[in-house]
């Protein structure tokens, strides 16, 4: 059925339509929406979902963990500072195997405060164990957040994913969306039925141990383990998923990348700006094209690699600032995906968009243009730029 | 429960919390755990929350439980959120049919972790009102991490981050009244017990925390052999003696009703307490009799204060 609906309703709707058993619930700008759409819901009795109100996000995802390890299926919704507050926790979700799904409406984080748009929050969290999808749209990110339990809850994954969209970009503009009717979503969610949790009456479960030198590391390979395993269940649940829906999902989506001698790897919801960019340089006669990274944890690395052999400069854009001093997050992971590429492409790296700066075609056509001078003249110039900035030269 | 306490019969019952765990000799914590859990109707299952704490790295340490009930540990600051989050979990899952019978949530953490770290969750759980049991063993300093003061630790004592030298004397500050700050949050039960006698007061007031529908908290004392400095066989006459000298009062707060459990025959004077104990030694010394003076001081008014709410 066609809907029109923001970001963050979307988000809501699929949580009434899946109706978990635990809600832990806290307000930050911008996902704050979510938890009061689904407290509507509740109290419409739309749903039966016990809707905790901590007192913050640290509890809301402590609530998530013991309720998941419970028995129960156990969602939350946060941003920015409030996934930094979690960062202890994700950890533990994540350790002890919980397939909790969590919301990330992506904002800047302080320092300076800032409430808008950019991926600092998640990226903090990349190396937590948790699976992390990131939509372009209100509509990516209302099927990436049902198709996160069937992904988390195999028992060849059993981990936490975090489904992110760009927070006021996506989050607040209403589009127009597809829903799927809510039978056929919970036949593709299932039941939620661990072989253990703590309330089964015939076998008691102790969780969180001390865990020893002897035990601690063979249980962070099975963890590793485990999110390698995700990318086969990420594509297999993309599969069932487009069987209900006819919309198809992969690792990352591929813009005209056929023939592309120049492309761009950003995530979210520039990819919408960047495809635009795209069509008007292809009109042109450029060959331009994108990567769009949808999922970010598992890092699909030899799939990019592949997907990039052909093109001769790429640049990849960090929504982010690592404070590495040699590039953001994503350039850091697909510079490494292309070094066993025979023949690599050049390649640079332009942090941009920071605590919601504007990204407009023009700049993206600046990056192909630039992206164009290195093909043609092997000289890389800077590598690593920050792109918009007021009070420095403009580089692109 | 039959409603006359026998110490013989309810040490009868099978232990919960099992021998094997690696809690010090002459530790207060694992009597707790124990004397606490021993208040469950045996027929009564239990999910068992753990702050961080050296009752979790003693009693959970993989791939080994000290616990025949259900036990999580999450993090150090999080229990009293971790016990929602199963209480919330059991209670959408019975609704959904998908759990049966009764059972109870109860949660341990030391003081570090309720007096400090973990107190905005303990706040928050008790207002939202689950029905759980939160349960401070109140050791008075980080002994798990070395014995660092807590907001638990009282006045003068020496740890490791208070230490006696040439410019410090111990602690500058008083004990913080944790039990007041829970009775403040209005839940229907709380209560200031210690293991000591035949533990009737403990089993009691566990019995009625466990049993009392909503969230209802306990402090009990738990004297700590390394941090107190005290030798290991003498745990019973030190916690005895905090209790005998009114450092540490015995009462409950039952639906705004204060009521005093136990008054001391003979109110004995705090140095009693505080002589047996290295961790108050410099009190002692020549020129510190102050020291005692103001700590005796301290302890009447505070006894004062309850024997008035309690209308003793």
């Amino acid at each position: 059925m066609s809907s029109r609906l923001s970001g963050n309703e979307a988000v809501a709707y699929a949580m009434k339509q899946i109706n978990p058993d635990v809600m832990g619930a806290f307000p930050i700008t911008p996902s704050t929406e979510i938890p009061e759409y689904f407290a509507q819901y509740a109290a419409n009795g739309e749903v039966d979902t016990e809707f905790v109100t901590v007192e913050s996000e640290h509890s809301s995802m402590s609530v998530c963990i013991a309720a998941q390890a419970a028995g129960a299926r156990s969602v939350c919704a946060t941003s920015s500072c409030g996934l930094a507050l979690m960062y202890e926790l994700l950890y533990v979700a994540a350790s002890c195997r919980l397939p909790i799904a969590l919301a990330c409406v992506n904002r800047a984080l302080s320092g300076p405060i800032n409430i808008n748009n950019d991926h600092s929050d998640s990226m903090g969290a990349r190396d937590s164990g948790w699976i992390q999808i990131y939509a372009e749209n209100n509509q990516e990110a209302y099927d990436n957040f049902l198709m996160a339990m069937p992904i988390g809850e195999h028992l060849s994954v059993r981990l936490p994913v975090m489904t992110c969209m760009d927070g006021f970009i996506t989050s607040h503009a209403v589009e127009n969306i597809e829903l799927l009717e809510t039978e056929a979503v919970r036949r593709f969610i299932g039941e939620y039925n661990p072989e253990n949790y703590l309330l089964k009456k015939e076998n008691p479960l102790a969780v969180g141990p001390y865990d020893v030198s002897p035990y601690y590391m063979e249980h962070k390979v099975l963890e590793a383990e485990a999110m390698k395993a995700a990318k086969t269940r990420i594509l297999e649940v993309a599969a069932d998923f487009e069987k209900i829906s006819g919309r198809r999902y992969g690792l990352f989506e591929e813009y005209r990348m056929e023939d592309a001698e120049l492309a761009l790897v950003l995530i979210g919801s520039s990819a919408g700006t960047a495809k635009a960019a795209v069509d008007k340089l292809r009109e042109a006669g450029v060959k331009a094209g994108l990567v769009k990274i949808r999922v970010f944890r598992p890092f699909p690395g030899e799939e990019l690699a592949r997907a990039l052999a052909g093109t001769r400069a790429v640049a990849v854009m960090d929504k982010s600032e690592g404070f590495s001093a040699s590039g953001g997050p994503l350039f850091a992971e697909t510079r490494s995906a292309l070094y066993d590429l025979q023949e690599r492409p050049y390649m640079i790296n332009i942090v941009y968009g920071l605590g919601g700066r504007d990204v407009k075609t023009e700049d993206i056509e600046k990056v192909f243009a630039r992206l164009a001078a290195i093909a043609a003249t092997g000289e890389v110039g800077p590598l690593y730029t920050h792109m918009g900035q007021r009070s420095r030269e403009e580089i692109a | 429960m039959s409603t006359v306490y026998n110490l013989k019969r309810e040490v009868e019952k099978p232990a919960r919390l099992t021998g094997g765990h690696r809690l010090c000799a002459g530790c207060g914590a694992g009597i707790v755990v124990s004397g606490v859990l021993r208040a469950l109707d045996k027929e009564d299952r239990a999910v068992v929350v753990n702050a961080t704490s050296c009752l979790e790295v003693s009693t959970f340490i993989y791939p080994y439980t000290a616990y025949m009930d259900s036990y999580i540990h999450s993090a150090f600051e999080n229990s009293a959120a971790t016990c929602s989050g199963v209480e919330a979990a059991y209670n959408a899952l019975k609704r959904r049919g998908k759990v049966e019978g009764t059972v109870k949530f109860i949660t341990f953490a030391g003081d570090g972790g309720t007096y400090d770290i973990g107190l905005q969750s303990l706040s928050g759980a008790m207002e939202r009102g689950h029905d759980m049991v939160y349960v401070c063993y109140d050791n008075e300093a980080y002994m798990n991490t070395g014995i660092q003061r807590s907001s638990s630790t009282s006045r003068f004592a020496r740890t490791t981050t208070t230490p006696i030298g040439s410019a410090g004397q111990g602690k500058k500050q008083n004990k913080k009244d944790l039990t007041e700050i829970l009775v403040a949050h209005h839940i229907p039960y709380v209560a200031q017990t210690a293991p000591i006698g035949n533990f009737k007061d403990l089993h009691t007031k566990s019995y009625k925390a466990i049993y009392t529908e909503g969230p209802c908290f306990l402090n009990i004392l738990s004297p700590c052999p390394r941090g107190w400095d005290y030798p290991m066989a003498q745990l019973a006459e030190i916690t005895k003696l905090a209790v005998d000298t009114c450092v540490w009062p015995l009462f409950e707060v039952e639906e705004g009703v204060w009521r005093m459990t136990y008054t001391p025959k003979k109110k004995l004077p705090v140095e009693d307490f505080l002589r047996p104990q290295g961790r108050f030694r410099h009190m002692f010394k020549p020129g510190n009799e102050w020291m005692i003076a103001e700590a005796q001081a301290y302890v009447d008014q505070k006894w004062e204060s309850l024997l008035e709410r309690t209308g003793v």
